[in-house]
């Protein structure tokens, strides 16, 4: 059943939940149009799983209203489980039973979807097909997850950290799927501390931070935001003599100077112009660069000129 | 009949039979089925080792040779007149040798020729084991010197099946099976879904709640029968344990039994996250019951202040019913006291379960 273009896919509004110690989720508001990829980001904690949970059906918020598809979990509880595509963050599925039989038992669930070869071959599983769930590798797992909450052929699809824990090759294996399944028109909720995965995958992109929404937009806008578009990262000989933050910023270009791990890092938005400026200064006082870096500005760097923190600050 | 009657009776059921398979219900049973099978050894637990209890402490107790009575006696000649009974093991001593041996409990009866011809017996008359060697002893000793038996007699050896050890204890291992089955089959399955998260993934599909826990009974049902019949079975065709009562009965009784206990797994499975919190609690429940139910002795040598608390666990009425049914032919419209306590259990854990429940 297609959603009205008109009509958002999730619409979240007032919601609240709070732990004996901890507001995980503090009156927010979200609102995932249909067809759209949307990015829950955040560092652990924030209250990502929480909020996804709640939209999942599976926990009960204290306050505040959900809505999918224009349903809703207290009077549409049995439609919405068949239009739900939905992986959970670790859920270890039987180990004693093959691919295809675990795919087997979640399509028998559900009224209408893809025969179970077909899910197979959409999650590249073919030759793994008879083999038992234990004996797979974690991006294995995460793919077979993934086709199980495709098995449905779902409107709406949750992804809770799709990629948590697994190497850089089966992370790129995913986003290769996910991004597939983008084009299929379906929409995608996903939630992840992975900056990168956030910037490839998502065509907008909620920063969340201790159970708020801290900003919103496509990754394009939120990077935008900051008005800075490169990071330089340098180091100086004899790097236990600080350098004076003040003079740095006065350099051609940079917004913002910080100290980070022993060496410095500049805010810039004209990379060549500041660049250019810093080594003509050092050069000038005597002082050695022994390192240099720099980047595009990402996701993370919104993130941390938001909140001075780091995504994966433990 | 024209062909095309003969291809849709073809077409028909396949299409049925496929549509079946896809059932929900249908492939959460063969989950269960596929879980047991392929853990080698849920499948020892509950089938091979009982067998080999039952083989071995039937072994062990089935060809208890007649008692051989150890005594003494003083004087080759007395020792070689009761050396003419079979049932005597008699040793040579002297006097002060074989007051020691009695001392220390290595012969029960020493026998001391005295004046005269006559014979002393030495022995404790507070045990009924010196007693009866007294009397054999003693008849030993008036044949040989002459006397005959004025009414004669003859002995008929009565060593039915249904009263041997072995009877007693197949029943007992059978409740324990039905019991440990159905607790650790449902519980360690429930809590081990709970703990990897899997119950959660399973409420977030669509699938019917109440269709996760009948594929649990289900498959129960199946594992059930197949459990009686290897044990019971063996028992029979090992031993020749009876089953006296009606077959169907014995049937109907494991499966309210088999249930009831279930429904105990299920409460105990209720809230526990853990597999450790789940067998403490299991052997906290289950460890009263190997004690005092009468799996491998009478639970009637409990003394009386404690057989109310004895009689109101649910494996010793499964037991007891058992013991009944097969050993004694009793019929299940007598054993309402028994069937009593076994619904109890299983109505109140399964209300007790479906309110305590956690999916997640």
């Amino acid at each position: 059943m297609p959603t009205l273009p008109s009509q958002p896919a999730v619409c979240v509004h007032g919601l609240r939940k709070a732990y004996a110690d901890v507001v995980a989720v503090d009156s927010l508001d979200l609102e995932v149009r249909a067809g759209e990829c949307f990015g829950l980001l955040g560092p652990n904690g924030a209250g990502k799983t929480t909020t996804i949970e709640i939209c999942e059906g599976l926990l009960a918020p204290d306050a505040g209203t959900v809505e999918l598809l224009g349903l809703r979990w207290e009077t549409d509880a049995a439609e919405l489980r068949q239009r739900l595509g939905v992986q959970l963050q670790e859920t270890q599925l039987s180990e004693k039973l093959t691919v295809e039989e675990t795919l087997r038992l979640f399509r028998s669930f559900y009224r209408r979807g893809p025969a179970v070869t077909e899910v197979i071959r959409m999650v590249q599983l073919e030759e793994k097909r008879g083999a038992r769930v234990g004996g797979l590798s974690g991006g294995q797992k995460q793919r077979l997850a993934m086709a199980c909450a495709l098995v449905g052929d779902p409107d709406l699809l949750f992804l809770d950290e799709p990629t948590t824990g697994l190497d850089p090759q089966a992370r790129r294996q995913l986003w290769d799927l996910i991004e597939r399944f983008k084009t299929e028109g379906r929409t995608i909720i996903l939630t992840t501390h992975y900056m990168d995965e956030a910037e490839r995958l998502s065509d907008r992109v909620a920063v969340m931070d201790h159970g708020k929404i801290i900003a919103l937009g496509t990754p394009r806008e939120l990077i935008a935001s900051i008005g800075v578009e490169h990071m330089v990262g340098f180091a100086v000989d004899g790097g236990a003599e600080m350098l004076n933050l003040a003079w740095l910023e006065k350099l051609d270009g940079v917004r913002v100077a910080r100290c980070e791990n022993g060496g410095y890092e500049l805010q810039v938005s004209e990379l060549h112009r500041s660049v250019a400026a810093l080594f003509e200064e050092t050069a000038r006082r005597g002082i050695v660069v022994t390192e240099l870096r720099t980047h595009s500005a990402t996701l993370e760097d919104v993130f941390v000129s938001l909140t001075g923190r780091h995504l994966r600050d433990e | 009949m024209s062909e095309g009657t003969v291809v849709a009776h073809h077409m028909r059921p396949l299409a049925e039979r496929r549509r079946f398979a896809e059932h929900s219900l249908v492939q959460l049973t063969l989950v269960r089925f596929r879980e047991f099978w392929r853990e080698p050894e849920a499948v020892f637990w509950v089938f091979i080792f009982p067998i080999l209890l039952a083989a071995g402490l039937g072994i062990a107790f089935r060809n208890r040779p007649a008692d051989i009575v150890k005594i003494a006696a003083v004087g080759p000649q007395l020792a070689n007149a009761l050396r003419t009974e079979k049932s005597l093991s008699v040793e040579l001593l002297d006097r002060a040798a074989g007051e020691q041996a009695l001392r220390t409990g290595r012969i029960i009866l020493l026998a001391v020729p005295a004046s005269g011809g006559s014979v002393t017996y030495h022995y404790d008359d507070t045990n009924p084991e010196a007693r009866n060697a007294r009397l054999l002893v003693d008849r030993t000793v008036q044949h040989t010197a002459g006397a005959r038996d004025p009414v004669p007699s003859t002995d008929d050896l009565v060593r039915e099946p249904g009263s041997r050890y072995i009877d007693f204890l197949v029943p007992g291992l059978l409740g324990m099976n039905l019991m440990g089955s159905g607790i650790w089959g449902l519980g360690f399955a429930i809590v081990d879904a709970r703990r990897k998260k899997l119950l959660k993934r399973l409420i977030a599909s669509p699938m019917p709640r109440s269709q996760y826990l009948l594929s649990f009974l289900l498959s129960r049902l199946t594992f059930l029968y197949l459990e009686v019949a290897s044990l019971v079975g063996f028992g029979f065709l090992v031993f020749g344990v009876p089953v006296r009562g009606s077959v169907w009965e014995l049937a109907v009784l494991c499966l309210i039994s088999s249930l009831s206990f279930s429904a105990l797994g299920l409460l105990i499975a209720s809230r526990v996250r853990t597999i450790e919190g789940a067998s403490g609690l299991m052997n906290f429940v289950m460890l009263p019951m190997w004690i005092f139910s009468g799996v491998f002795f009478s639970a009637d040598r409990f003394p009386t202040v404690l057989q109310p608390f004895v009689r109101a666990l649910p494996l010793t009425a499964v037991i007891d019913a058992l013991r009944a049914q097969m050993l004694q032919g009793v019929g299940l419209s007598h054993l309402g006291g028994q069937l009593a306590v076994i619904t109890g259990w299983l109505i109140v854990c399964f209300f007790a379960a479906l309110k305590l429940f956690r999916w997640r």
